[in-house]
C-alpha cells in the first residue's frame, strides 16, 4: 500500500512537485534568514567584545557612570595587582588594560605653528610581546600602510583622520590632550602606519597607539580606564556565565562606599548592547514565526485546493472500502513525506547560500555611512547547530499542519457527498 | 430475512436537508433483492435511484425505515464497519469510470485487493483473471488517458468484479458509451451474473440496459411505480 501510494505522489506533479518546490524554497529562506540573522548577530557581539566591550570590562564605578566619555581621571588604578587577581580568580578569561582617550591631533607647519587640527578618538591598547591585542584587533589586517608602532611613541592612524589631517606615515603629529589628573597634556607621535578598520564609525577618527605611550603621555602610570575580559575560547561566551561572573565580583571585589572600587560590567550592560541583542535575538523569533505563518497559509491553500481536487478521489476510495481514518493518515503522512523532502532540499539549499555568505558576505558600506554602531561592513552568514534543523520546524509542522487542516473535509462530508464529486 | 435475500428495505425514506425543512428523495420504499439478480432501478432523473443505490450501497443512511444488504442493517453500521463491507462484498461501477489517473490499468484494478492485504502473488492472479474477464490483459500497463471510453468502463468493471463481490451496483454504466461498447459491456455483466453467480443492481434510463434487466424497478418521485419481474 505504500509503495502503491508513493507512486501515485511522484506521478502526479500537482500532489508532489508544486508542494516540494513550495516547501524547499520557504525552508531555504528559513535556513538562509536564521544564518543572516545569526550571522549578525555574532558579528555585532565580536565586533563590539573585540573593539570596545570585552566579553567582560573591569573599570571603577566611577568610570562606570560616564563610562561613554572614558573619563580616565575616574581610571583604576594598581592594574598590575587587579590583573593577577583577575587571572586567579577567573582561569578560562585573560585580561588585557586598555585606555579609551581623546584629543586634538595637530599638525604643525616648518615653523612649527599650527597648520591643521582635528579631533581624533584613541585606543591605548599593550601591543608589548606576548600580548594579544595584535591578533584580537586583527592589526596585522587592518594596517594598509607602514608598520605597526614598535616604539612607544608611535602611533597608528584611520584613514579619515589622514586625510582630514593631510598626513602620510612617517609624519609626525602631536596629541593635545588631558592627563588622568586633569592638566594639559602634549605629546608628539610619529605616524608609523594607517589602519583600516573597515568599520565607518572606526575609520572616520580612530587613533590606536601602544598603552606604554599613552600611559606616558598622560601621566596614568599603573593605571588603566577599562580592563576588558575575553574568554580563552570565545566559543565560551554566554551571556548567563558572563551575568552570573559579574554577580560574584561585584560582591566579592566592589566595596559601594568607594566609587574607585572595581566593578565588572559584562558585554550586554554596555552600548545598550542588552536591548540591541535582545531586539535581534526576537527579531530571529519574529522571522521564524513570520515564515512558518507565511508557510502554514500557503501550504494550508495548497493542501486545501489539492484536498477539494481530490474529494474525488477520496469518495472512490471510500467507496472502494478504504476507511476515512486511512484516508486521513495517509494524506497526513504524504504531506509529512513531502515536507521533510521539501526541509531536507531547502536545507542543503539554505546552506549552500548560507556557507557562501559566510565566507564572503555582503558589503554594506552604503548603508552604514552614518553609523556609529560597531558592525562590520561586510554583513556575513553564520553556520550553527541550529542552520541544520531550523527548517525542518516550518516544513514539516506548515506541511502537515495544512493537510490535518483540509483533511478534515473527509470526515466533515458525507461519503455520499464526496462520492457524488465524483461524478462533477 | 430469508436465506437467498441479499437485500431487504422496509419503509425507507431519506431526506436531504434543505433551507425550507427537507427535501424527500426516497419515499416510503419497500423492496427486496434476491442473491444472483440482474435488477435495475430505472426512472427519470431526480427520481432517487442515485439515492437508493448509495444507501444500498453503505455510503448514505436512511433518514426512516431500515435497509439491511448482506445481512447487515444499513442504519446500525459506523463508517469503519460500512468501509469493511464495502471493501470485502460491494463493487461500484460509475457513469464516469472514475479511474486512478495516475495509475496504470494494472494498478487501478489491484487498488481494491491493497486495501485487503492480500499477498503480492495472489493479487497479480486475480488483476489478470478480472483483466481477461474484460479483454484488457493486453492493455494493463496503459494510462486511463492512453484508453477509450469503452476500455476505459470495462477497467472501471474489472476492479469492480477483481475481488469477487456479491454485490455490484452500477449508476449509469451506459450513459457515456457508445451502442456497440454499451453492449459489450453489458454482454460481460451478464456473463459474470450467470457464470459467476454476482448479484448486479443497475441504476439506469438507456433503454439497452433496461432490455437486458431481468427485473426492473421504476421510481417516480421518489416512490416504487413498478416493480416488474416479467423477464426473471
Amino acid at each position: 500500500m505504500i509503495r502503491f501510494l508513493i507512486k501515485g505522489l511522484l506521478r502526479d506533479r500537482s500532489r508532489s512537485l508544486f508542494p516540494l518546490i513550495t516547501v524547499t524554497i520557504g525552508v531555504a529562506l528559513v535556513t538562509l534568514g536564521d544564518s543572516w540573522v545569526d550571522g549578525a548577530l555574532v558579528d555585532i557581539i565580536d565586533n563590539n567584545a573585540r573593539l570596545e566591550t570585552g566579553h567582560v570590562k573591569v573599570v571603577t564605578r566611577a568610570y562606570k557612570e560616564q563610562i561613554s566619555s572614558a573619563p580616565n581621571d575616574l581610571a583604576l588604578l594598581g592594574t598590575k595587582d587587579l590583573i593577577n587577581d583577575l587571572e586567579k580568580e577567573f582561569t578560562n578569561m585573560e585580561w588585557t588594560p586598555r585606555i579609551r582617550f581623546g584629543g586634538l591631533l595637530d599638525v604643525a607647519g616648518e615653523e612649527g605653528v599650527t597648520i591643521r587640527q582635528v579631533r581624533g578618538s584613541g585606543l591605548a591598547v599593550d601591543l608589548s610581546e606576548g600580548s594579544k591585542e595584535i591578533e584580537r584587533l586583527d592589526l596585522n589586517k587592518i594596517l594598509v600602510q607602514g608598520h605597526l608602532p614598535q616604539t612607544s611613541d608611535e602611533i597608528l592612524l584611520s584613514p579619515g583622520l589622514m586625510e582630514n589631517l593631510q598626513v602620510e606615515v612617517g609624519d609626525e603629529v602631536t596629541l593635545i590632550s588631558s592627563s588622568m589628573y586633569g592638566s594639559m597634556v602634549i605629546h608628539n607621535f610619529t605616524i608609523s602606519g594607517k589602519i583600516r578598520f573597515g568599520i565607518v564609525a572606526l575609520d572616520r577618527n580612530m587613533m590606536i597607539a601602544p598603552l606604554e605611550g599613552i600611559r606616558y603621555a598622560l601621566n596614568m602610570e599603573d593605571a588603566a580606564g577599562e580592563i576588558l575580559g575575553y574568554f580563552k575560547d570565545p566559543g565560551e561566551y554566554d551571556k548567563n556565565l558572563t551575568a552570573s561572573m559579574k554577580e560574584y565580583f561585584n560582591k566579592t571585589y566592589h566595596n559601594p562606599k568607594d566609587e574607585f572600587s572595581p566593578y565588572l560590567l559584562t558585554l550586554r550592560d554596555q552600548n545598550f548592547l542588552n536591548d540591541i541583542l535582545l531586539l535581534y535575538e526576537n527579531a530571529m523569533g519574529i522571522f521564524i514565526f513570520i515564515f512558518v505563518l507565511i508557510m502554514f497559509i500557503i501550504l494550508w491553500n495548497a493542501g486545501l485546493m489539492n484536498g477539494i481536487r481530490r474529494y474525488g478521489e477520496m469518495g472512490l476510495r471510500l467507496a472502494i472500502g478504504e476507511s476515512a481514518h486511512h484516508i486521513y493518515l495517509t494524506s497526513i503522512a504524504e504531506a509529512v513525506f513531502i515536507g521533510l523532502g521539501g526541509s531536507v532540499i531547502g536545507t542543503l539549499i539554505g546552506l549552500g547560500f548560507a556557507g557562501y555568505l559566510q565566507n564572503y558576505g555582503v558589503d554594506v558600506t552604503g548603508m552604514l555611512e552614518s553609523n556609529s554602531l560597531y558592525m562590520s561592513n561586510v554583513i556575513r552568514a553564520r553556520i550553527s547547530g541550529s542552520t541544520f534543523y531550523i527548517g525542518f520546524i516550518p516544513g514539516v509542522l506548515a506541511t502537515a499542519l495544512g493537510a490535518i487542516v483540509s483533511g478534515r473535509g473527509i470526515y466533515k462530508r458525507k461519503t455520499a457527498q464526496l462520492f457524488k464529486e465524483l461524478e462533477v | 430475512m430469508k436465506e437467498s435475500e441479499l437485500i431487504t428495505i422496509d419503509h425507507l425514506t431519506k431526506v436531504y436537508p434543505t433551507g425550507t425543512g427537507g427535501f424527500k428523495a426516497l419515499k416510503d420504499i419497500n423492496l427486496t433483492f434476491q442473491s444472483g439478480e440482474f435488477s435495475g432501478v430505472v426512472g427519470p432523473s431526480g427520481s432517487g435511484k442515485t439515492t437508493l443505490l448509495n444507501i444500498i450501497g453503505t455510503l448514505d443512511n436512511p433518514t426512516e425505515g431500515k435497509a439491511s444488504v448482506l445481512g447487515r442493517s444499513v442504519n446500525d453500521l459506523s463508517s469503519k464497519e460500512a468501509a469493511r463491507l464495502r471493501n470485502h462484498h460491494i463493487g461500484f461501477i460509475f457513469q464516469t469510470y472514475n479511474l486512478l489517473s495516475v495509475y496504470t490499468v494494472y494498478e487501478n484494478v489491484e487498488f481494491p485487493l491493497l486495501l485487503l492485504d492480500y499477498s503480492s502473488d495472489k493479487r497479480e492472479k486475480m488483476v489478470m483473471d478480472a483483466l481477461n474477464w474484460v479483454n484488457l490483459a493486453d492493455k494493463k500497463n496503459f494510462r486511463p488517458s492512453q484508453l477509450s471510453g469503452g476500455e476505459s468502463q470495462r477497467v472501471a468493471i474489472a476492479r469492480a468484479i477483481v475481488k469477487k463481490p456479491e454485490l455490484i451496483l452500477a449508476d449509469e454504466p451506459t450513459a457515456n458509451l457508445d451502442a456497440k461498447n454499451s453492449y459489450l459491456i453489458l454482454e460481460i455483466m451478464e456473463k459474470m451474473n450467470q457464470e459467476l453467480g454476482t448479484t448486479f443492481i443497475f441504476a439506469t434510463h438507456d433503454d439497452k440496459v433496461m432490455k437486458s434487466l431481468k427485473r426492473t424497478i421504476s421510481l417516480e418521485d421518489g416512490r416504487v411505480a413498478g416493480d416488474d419481474l416479467a423477464k426473471a
